[in-house]
């Protein structure tokens, strides 16, 4: 029995939910930021399975687009983190509430 | 033989992503985070798709990482700190939360399978040339997107450096 797409598009659905439960439980912003790139691959993959599956050539060059905006915001992120420790002395996502209430 | 790559990569990978997740010290967290990234580096390969394979070594585990773990270094961070209430509080909702949204997805997955995927290959096609037909492509249908990729570059470099030169706080 060979792989099929509804292996590829299960194991994309797991990392995405743990990306998920990262985001939601976690306090520290470089975390969550590591979970957003956990969604971002899980993402990927399922694009490039159903690339491969189809077959058809497109979705491993949005999947490059992807990785490119991936890049950019994990650049941006950082930085605003970086901002934030040097205002804030603290990267807990407990401590910013200026726009929360 | 295909199949039980599969298997070891989808564990190794499910372990790691559970690991970056639950581990206390955000470096830690980071070298889970690359261990998942080679993982599915190497799903790409497994698919035939060696170009974003190598891409998601280079850029991913190579060149994003990298930036996390010197931010981590650079910023000095101590392990978060939560009251135990809230702490369990929050993880319960996020799981619930989580595994509610994994529900849905094994529903529709289930559903589009059940309805027959129409067009979709059993298995994974073997002839498939992908980084040729990939850079054809890259270069002839979608040249505008690729070329309009290096300003989103530039203006991320703009935003990161005009971010992290201004000094205290950005009113004064």
């Amino acid at each position: 029995m060979g792989v099929t797409l509804s292996h590829f598009l299960i194991l994309s659905g797991v990392i995405f939910t743990i990306g998920i439960i990262g985001v939601l439980t976690r306090r520290n912003a470089i975390v969550i930021l590591m979970s957003i790139e956990l969604m971002l691959n899980a993402a990927n993959l399922a694009m490039v399975a159903f690339s491969i599956y189809t077959p058809s050539v497109d979705g491993q060059v949005f999947v490059f687009f992807i990785i490119t905006v991936a890049a950019a915001e994990a650049a941006v992120g950082l930085a605003l983190i970086v901002v934030l420790y040097r205002n804030r002395k603290s990267i807990n996502v407990d401590d910013f509430n200026l726009m929360k209430w | 033989m295909q199949l039980a790559i599969f298997i070891i990569f989808a564990v190794l990978g499910i372990t790691g992503a559970i690991l970056v997740i639950s581990m206390r010290s955000p470096i830690a967290s980071a070298i889970a985070l690359i261990f998942v990234l080679c993982n599915i580096a190497g799903m790409f390969a497994l698919m035939g798709a060696l170009f974003i394979a190598a891409l998601q070594v280079i850029v991913y585990a190579g060149a994003i990482m990298v930036l996390f773990l010197f931010i981590i270094m650079l910023l000095n961070i101590k392990e978060e700190i939560i009251s135990p209430s809230e702490k369990k509080f929050s993880r319960v909702l996020g799981t619930v939360l989580g595994f509610a949204f994994l529900f849905e997805i094994g529903y529709f997955v289930n559903r589009a399978i059940l309805e027959g995927s129409s067009g979709m290959q059993e298995s994974i096609p073997s002839d498939f040339a992908s980084i040729a037909l990939v850079s054809e492509s890259l270069f002839t249908k979608y040249l505008f997107a690729f070329e309009i990729t290096s300003v989103l570059l530039l203006v991320a470099i703009v935003g990161a450096i005009m971010l992290s030169k201004g000094e205290g706080r950005a009113e004064n």
